[in-house]
């Protein structure tokens, strides 16, 4: 990426380098959502429907994860798969595998705290009529989690924003390095101390872009599918 | 899925129910047998949403004891309530009472033509894709019927389910009770509506706070009633 010339000029000119970023960002950042998203949806749901002594704790723990700084993330991953760590062996610190654990990790807080409050609000709704209708816990967990769809996607939006948005943890796991691991935000941490900041403004502000698009996207699937299924 | 037993005659013997120091529902013994509608009479807050929930089996009583056609277990399977607000899962109205199908145990390849069947049964067939939570209230207590018969109930349980709603929609309503109740359901619905009981009842349940002040053939109820409570209600003044 050559320094004299603008983010503009990249994204005009379709600089290979620049879409590489982008398209690794929103892979890591995705894919982390969408794992997040299947670990910590039945977590929350279940959180939701069950009462267990410890219950009140786990779910004040739970609301405190979501402000997870991420550099800490970053470093029990670090920590975890480096050379010396318990899972060294499998040889993915420094890839993206790495990156989209670390994200994951991050966010699955988000998701499930989330989805533990829409469903706990949906189920003191819906709870005698699935009571009488003789509907069996698991039952109970899959019908709150998808009449509950249009809510729970925004526990998905705020997932991938933090995910999108972070640089702590992908920088600590992943390394920032040229054409593999670098992101956006970690390309943007780079020119700033680089002193390129027309470059890093210009990275910054695709990167809100791009999470706006997302966001706006996502709204209008809701407003849309809201309209066909009440 | 389907209980061979019957659930008839639900019989209370002494039941009470607490709720922390306050007594809803104080040594009721009475049975419900088959044949035409029961209604549960009396003023608000006179118990009748609690004693259809007992008789559902989703609370158990503070004392006393329930059973069904002789059975102390509160196995759901052949009774089904209407809440007086029912509330419509976000899907389509089709849906809604395929959903209930699919949790009464309808094999899956019958649950279509069944839903169709049940929406016609009760008016609705032109809205079955619409949102159910955007029909009207009278639609919706029209698709809460549809989705507690689908559980092909022997008793069915209802909670005022036209007290919100005008006349027009309570015959709605009243209609597809009334073909419910020659089919062979056994009515057991709450009302505080004198003429929806001169309309329904083939007996009568009169609680007044949480007792069981009177009880007994509608029409011996409506023409000679014994209680001085009971009177005021036929009579039509207020019953508090």
């Amino acid at each position: 990426m050559s320094d004299e010339l603008s983010a503009w000029q990249l994204i005009l000119n379709g600089d290979p380098t620049l879409l590489a970023i982008v398209r690794l960002s929103l892979a890591v950042s995705l894919s982390a959502v969408a794992l997040a998203a299947l670990a910590g949806m039945p977590l929350g749901a279940l959180l939701a429907l069950t009462r267990f002594p410890g219950r009140s704790a786990l779910v004040v723990l739970l609301n405190a994860l979501m402000g997870l700084p991420p550099v800490v993330v970053g470093l029990a991953v670090y920590l975890l798969l480096s050379r010396s760590g318990p899972l060294g062996a499998m040889g993915i610190l420094f890839t993206p595998t790495a990156m989209v654990i670390a994200q994951t990790i991050l966010i699955v807080p988000i998701i499930a705290a989330l989805t533990r409050q829409t469903v706990e609000d949906l189920w003191v709704e819906y709870r005698d009529e699935l009571s009488a209708m003789d509907v069996g816990p698991a039952g109970r967990m899959m019908t709150l989690l998808w009449d509950a769809r249009f809510s729970l996607l925004t526990a998905l939006l705020a997932g991938f924003g933090r995910a999108a948005a972070e640089v702590g943890a992908v920088m600590i796991v992943g390394g920032n390095i040229d054409g593999f691991t670098r992101t956006m935000t970690t390309a943007v941490a780079l020119e700033t101390s680089k002193g390129n900041l027309p470059l890093a403004m210009g990275l910054g502000l695709i990167l809100v872009v791009i999470v706006l698009a997302i966001n706006a996207a996502a709204w209008g699937t809701r407003v849309w599918s809201e309209r066909q299924a009440g | 899925m389907r209980a061979p037993m019957s659930d008839l005659p639900l019989v209370l013997d002494d039941v009470s129910l607490q709720a922390g120091a306050t007594t809803i529902l104080n040594r009721l013994s009475l049975t419900i047998a088959p044949g035409a509608p029961t209604l549960i009479v009396g003023p608000n807050g006179a118990g009748k949403t609690s004693l259809l929930r007992l008789c559902m089996g989703l609370v158990a009583p503070s004392s006393g004891r329930i059973d069904w056609g002789g059975r102390a277990d509160s196995a759901l399977a052949r009774r089904a309530i209407l809440f007086q607000r029912p509330v419509m899962l976000r899907r389509t109205t089709a849906d809604n009472v395929t959903y209930a199908l699919a949790q009464a145990g309808t094999p899956r390849p019958l649950r279509a033509s069944r839903a169709a069947a049940l929406l016609d049964r009760v008016g609705l067939s032109d809205l079955a894709q619409r949102p159910a939570r955007r029909l009207s209230g009278g639609e919706q207590q029209r698709l809460a019927l549809a989705r507690a018969l689908a559980r092909d109930p022997e008793i069915l349980l209802l909670d005022e389910p036209t007290a919100n709603l005008d006349p027009a929609a309570t015959r709605g309503v009243e209609e597809i009770v009334l073909v419910a109740a020659q089919s062979g359901i056994k009515i057991v619905m709450a009302s505080h509506d004198l003429g929806q009981v001169r309309r329904l009842a083939g007996h009568v349940i009169f609680l007044v706070r949480g007792a069981l002040c009177e009880q007994g053939r509608a029409q011996d109820f409506l023409d000679h009633p014994t209680t001085p409570e009971a009177a005021a209600f036929v009579r039509g003044d207020l019953v508090i």
